[in-house]
Parts: structure tokens; C-alpha cells; sequence
């Protein structure tokens, strides 16, 4: 049975097409997977009745030659910032106790319509604010790489537990959202494949928000290809996201198996840090020579106000946090603390719901939105924002992919980075600039670290050009060979 | 601009955070060291330039102006910390602390 947690989408439509396995089986074997793991912390909510549920129709579909298409009976774990129809969501806070939606995201919705079996809810930063995991109220994720010095390693965020669970084999893919990089970087961390589409590409409804303007939903699978294939079933325009784009999604695994041959890959001199390990800087190099091996041409770029985008992001996306979590005041759902007044019970409900990273955010938001305060912080950083995009316009013009790191580093134990919220913000230093400008940008695992930890590379493409995002991505992925699983929680591939 | 204990006791109150006096000091230098390392755009001249609020190029959709859901008052409720059905009434409502004298 355990053969059956380490295989990829791909391989589960065509063992479930020839009758290898039953989706039953396959659902049973994740769900022991994950009951035997619940150290890691990867899920908030585990959700066996609705799994066995969906398996069961899955096979009682396919009986009857009524399958539905590559994700029918495929095992998704879901962030627990998707709204999922009374089933627990918590965007891991506490402000959202007992919260039972009594909807379902589009996004989840597309899911369950295409015939994936949901398997829980898993943990994250809280409100997806953070890098690391460690924000939950529902207690930090451990990721499943573990160092030479054995400590425990935070598996990145904010969708930590989603990149935990594929990493570890508990499920064959998952579904994350990423705001600056809350998809790639966790990807990185824990050696799997992690994607954000082009912002508009997925429907924002019934996600829990965090910056609306940057957060996209997004796919993670141990494969280029898996991740492709899940992504189609996300993807579309929903008319109650006023900001999804309207444009036909195509079959990007179509786009796959094409190679690099005539890519035109730029190298972005900005992305070269002051005090850059060296290692990442040894990936980097190592990854433009893959990419010409396999016909690429790779040449330098320049993004010039690269080294701005981190300090918009943390104006931008905290202003928008600080509305976007005004709606958190004790009256409609979730935690409710007494007060006198009013006002009393929302501070007091709001003093105790909110972690100290999102207070920290929401106060910083509510900052730079002030009167006094709004042109020289909130307008600045939108001007910047708009020199940025403009920068990533330019370059596009020229090259068909941008080639990255994905993170500074590889993960860091549970406990580190925690005195300084700026260091910890640097995590997101070569995701966050794609997200400021909306484009899709993936993360593949591309080697390890002295210490045998995974590092990911990064790439950027147009927006709404995802299919060649899939192709670079395949390419660099078969070039780097990289053996996605974590020792101890093997399997094939 | 540096934000003393006193700004950020008035932030608190603007985003209706309750901050207990004794970490108004330490939230203070904390959100200082972040103001004071976003204040490095300040560096980059954006005369001219138009703030960029959506990447999205699309001018917002239009639909007609007709009623598309309602009368779910009972799931609307569900969630709800306190909710008070109200006899003779043909909705509930959310209870809260007294607003009027």
C-alpha cells in the first residue's frame, strides 16, 4: 500500500484508468500516511469522511466509464485559507474559531467538481502572513527534511503545511495561495514543485483574504507536470472575482514535453545580493548552464528596481491586510471576547484573535493608510510598484523566461529568524518582485544544500503565459534530476 | 518619522486592536525598525508616475442590476457568536453590547 502515497498525478489517472488500484484504496493509504505523520503538523483539519466519500464516487463513476478527466480520485490536501462548505477553515487564527462556512471557494469547488478527493485542511502562517510557518495559532509545521544536525526545520510559508504534505507523501498534491511568495518559497524548502499563476488566473472567491491585489492560488506537486495538470483544474474566470480574467485556459500539459530549444532565458544581474550564500549563487550559475544544455540561450538582464520591491510589498500588502481584516470583529463569526461597549468588545476580540505578526501587519497597514501618511508611504509604494511591473514589461519584450533563485537560503530550524521581522521578510526577496507585478512564476528542486537540504530554483514568465512557464520549468526539471523525496518518507516517484 | 508610544496607541485604537500599555514601548521599536527600512523608496524618483493599485488591465465587469441571491439568513447566521432570532420577525440578527442610549 505504501507504494501508493509516493505516486504522482500522472501515474495515479493511469493506474486508476487500468484498474491497478481503486480510488478507495489509493484515499485509504493517504489517510494512514497521514495519521502515521501527525508530528509534522501538516494538517489543521484531517477530513477522512469526505476522502472515503469522493473515493467512493470516484471508483462508482469509473464503473460505470463515466471517469472525469486527470484529477478524478487524486488525493489534494487544501490551505486551510480556502472556504470549504462545513468543513472547519481557520486561516490559522484563533480569531477564526469554529468557523464553518457554509460555502465552497471556487476554487475548491472546481476541484470537487473535477472528482479530487480532498483530503484536510492544512496548516499555515496565520492569514498567510509569514515565511516560515511558525505564525499558526494551530502550532508551527515541521518540515519533513531534516539537516545534518537533525534539528527541526520549518518547512516555509505560508503554505507550509500544504508543501510538508506533498513533500512527506501524504498527498499527491496540494493547493496553497501566494501573496509574495507563500507557494514557491515553502516549495523550495521542502524540495517539491510550487506555482503561482498569473494574477486573475484563479478565482479569489471564497478565499480568505489576505492582500487582494497579490494573492493567487496555485498548485504543489512532486512533478512540472503534476503541478500543470492540477493547475487546469483550479484555473478559469468566475464571475464573482470582478478581478479574474476572463481569457480560456489552456491544456498546459499540452505545452509540456517541448524542451528548451529556442527559449530565450534572462538572467537578472539585480538578483545578485549583497551577502548571497554561496551555494545559491553555485545553483544559479549551475541552472543557466542547464538550461543552455538543453537548448536554451540564456542571457543577462536588467530588472533595475529589484532591490525596491521587497519594501513596496510590506507597504502595499499590510495597507491592504489592515482592510482586508477589518471584517474580524466578533459579530458575524468566529471568536467573540465581551466588552462593555461596542467598541470595547472589537478591540478586546481583535487584541486576542489576532498573533503577533498579523497585529504587527494590520497596525503597520493601518500606518501608512493614515491621514498625514497615506501619499508619502501607501501612493509612494504604488508608484514604485508600477516601476517595477514596468521594469519585468521591458524585459519581456526581450526574453521568454526569467531564471532565479527562489529563496536565500535553504529552511531554517523552528526558532530561528524570529527576533527581526525584517530578516524574516528577506525570504521573500526573489519571489516577491514577480508577485508585485502579477506574473507566474514557479519554483522547481533543483539540488541540495552541504547541509542535504533542497534549494529551488525560480522561474518567471508573461502573464498569462503559463504554458511556457510548464515547458522551462520541465526542462530544468529533467536537467537538474533532482530525487524529490525527503529520506524517510521515500517512495517512487 | 519615527512612531513613539503615543502614535501607536492611536493606531491601535484606528484598527480597534486592544495593545496592553506595558508592550506599547516594544510594538513601538518594532514597527519603527519596519517603517524605517521601507523608508529606503524614498531613494527612487516616481515624479510623473501613475500609483499602479491592480495589475489587472481590465476595466470592471457590468451586470444586470437584479436580485442574484438573499433569503439565506439562516446560513448567514450560522457562524454567528451570539445570534438572536427574533420572534414575529421573518430574520435573525447579531447580537451586540448596547450602542444606543
Amino acid at each position: 500500500m505504501t507504494a501508493l502515497t509516493g505516486l504522482s498525478i500522472a501515474a495515479v489517472r493511469d493506474g486508476l484508468a487500468s484498474r491497478d488500484f481503486t480510488a478507495i484504496e489509493l484515499a485509504r493509504a493517504h489517510l494512514q500516511a497521514m495519521e502515521k505523520t501527525r508530528h509534522l503538523n501538516a494538517f489543521i483539519t484531517e477530513t477522512p469522511e469526505i476522502a472515503l466519500e469522493r473515493a467512493k464516487q470516484s471508483d462508482a463513476r469509473r464503473a460505470k466509464g463515466r471517469a472525469l478527466g486527470p484529477m478524478d480520485g487524486v488525493p489534494v490536501a487544501i490551505k486551510d485559507l480556502f472556504c470549504t462548505a462545513d468543513v472547519l477553515t481557520t486561516g490559522g487564527s484563533h480569531i477564526l474559531d469554529g468557523f464553518k462556512p457554509t460555502y465552497e471557494s471556487t476554487v475548491t469547488a472546481k476541484l470537487k467538481a473535477a472528482g479530487a478527493v480532498m483530503l484536510g485542511k492544512t496548516n499555515l502562517d496565520e492569514f498567510a502572513m509569514g515565511s516560515s510557518n511558525i505564525t499558526s495559532y494551530h502550532g508551527p509545521v515541521k518540515n519533513p527534511w531534516r539537516g545534518k544536525r537533525n534539528d527541526d526545520l520549518v518547512p516555509g510559508g505560508s503554505s507550509g503545511g500544504s508543501a510538508a504534505a506533498v513533500a512527506a507523501g501524504l498527498s499527491a498534491c496540494a493547493i496553497g495561495t501566494d501573496t509574495g511568495g507563500s507557494i514557491r518559497q515553502p516549495a523550495s524548502f521542502c524540495g517539491i514543485v510550487g506555482m503561482k499563476p498569473t494574477y486573475g488566473r484563479c478565482s479569489r472567491w471564497g478565499i480568505v483574504a489576505f492582500a487582494s491585489s497579490l494573492d493567487q492560488a496555485g498548485p504543489f506537486a512532486r512533478s512540472v507536470e503534476d503541478t500543470a495538470i492540477l493547475l487546469a483544474a483550479m484555473a478559469g474566470h468566475d464571475p464573482r472575482d470582478s478581478t479574474s480574467a476572463p481569457v480560456d485556459v489552456p491544456d498546459f500539459a499540452a505545452a509540456l514535453g517541448k524542451g528548451a530549444k529556442g527559449l530565450k532565458v534572462g538572467i537578472p544581474k539585480e538578483y545578485t545580493m549583497d551577502g548571497m550564500p554561496a551555494e545559491i549563487d553555485k545553483l544559479w550559475k549551475q541552472g543557466i548552464a542547464w538550461m543552455r544544455a538543453q537548448g536554451a540561450t540564456c542571457r543577462e538582464v536588467s530588472l533595475p528596481h529589484t532591490r525596491y520591491a521587497l519594501p513596496t510589498y510590506y507597504i502595499v500588502a499590510p495597507a491592504e491586510a489592515s482592510s482586508n481584516l477589518a471584517r474580524y470583529d466578533g459579530v458575524r463569526y468566529g471568536l467573540r471576547v465581551a466588552g462593555k461597549t461596542l467598541d470595547e468588545m472589537y478591540a478586546a476580540t481583535r487584541g486576542e484573535g489576532f498573533g503577533p505578526e498579523v497585529r504587527r501587519r494590520v497596525l503597520i497597514g493601518t500606518y501608512v493608510l493614515s491621514a498625514g501618511y497615506y501619499d508619502a508611504y501607501y501612493l509612494k509604494a504604488q508608484k514604485v510598484r508600477a516601476l517595477i511591473a514596468d521594469d519585468f514589461r521591458k524585459v519581456f519584450g526581450q526574453v521568454d523566461v526569467l531564471l532565479t533563485p527562489t529563496a536565500p537560503s535553504a529552511a531554517f530550524a523552528i526558532g530561528e529568524k524570529m527576533d527581526d521581522p525584517v530578516a524574516m521578510y528577506l525570504n521573500d526577496v526573489f519571489t516577491v518582485p514577480a508577485s508585485l507585478a502579477g506574473l507566474p512564476a514557479i519554483s522547481v528542486p533543483a539540488g541540495l544544500d552541504a547541509d542535504g537540504l533542497p534549494l529551488g530554483l525560480h522561474l518567471i514568465a508573461k502573464p498569462f503565459d503559463e504554458a511556457t512557464l510548464f515547458r522551462a520549468a520541465q526542462a530544468l526539471e529533467e536537467a537538474c534530476g533532482f530525487a524529490t523525496r525527503p529520506p524517510g518518507f521515500g517512495g517512487n516517484r | 518619522m519615527s512612531l513613539n508610544k503615543e502614535t501607536v496607541r492611536k493606531i491601535a485604537y484606528l484598527a480597534r486592536i486592544r495593545v496592553p500599555e506595558d508592550a506599547l514601548a516594544g510594538l513601538a521599536a518594532e514597527l519603527n525598525h519596519i517603517i524605517g527600512w521601507v523608508e529606503q523608496l524614498n531613494e527612487v524618483a516616481t515624479e510623473g508616475v501613475e500609483p499602479m493599485a491592480s495589475v489587472v488591465d481590465i476595466t470592471l465587469p457590468k451586470r444586470a442590476d437584479e436580485v442574484s441571491d438573499g433569503g439565506i439568513a439562516e446560513q448567514v447566521l450560522k457562524n454567528a457568536p451570539e445570534p438572536v432570532v427574533a420572534p414575529g420577525t421573518d430574520g435573525g440578527f447579531f447580537a451586540v453590547p448596547k450602542v444606543v442610549e
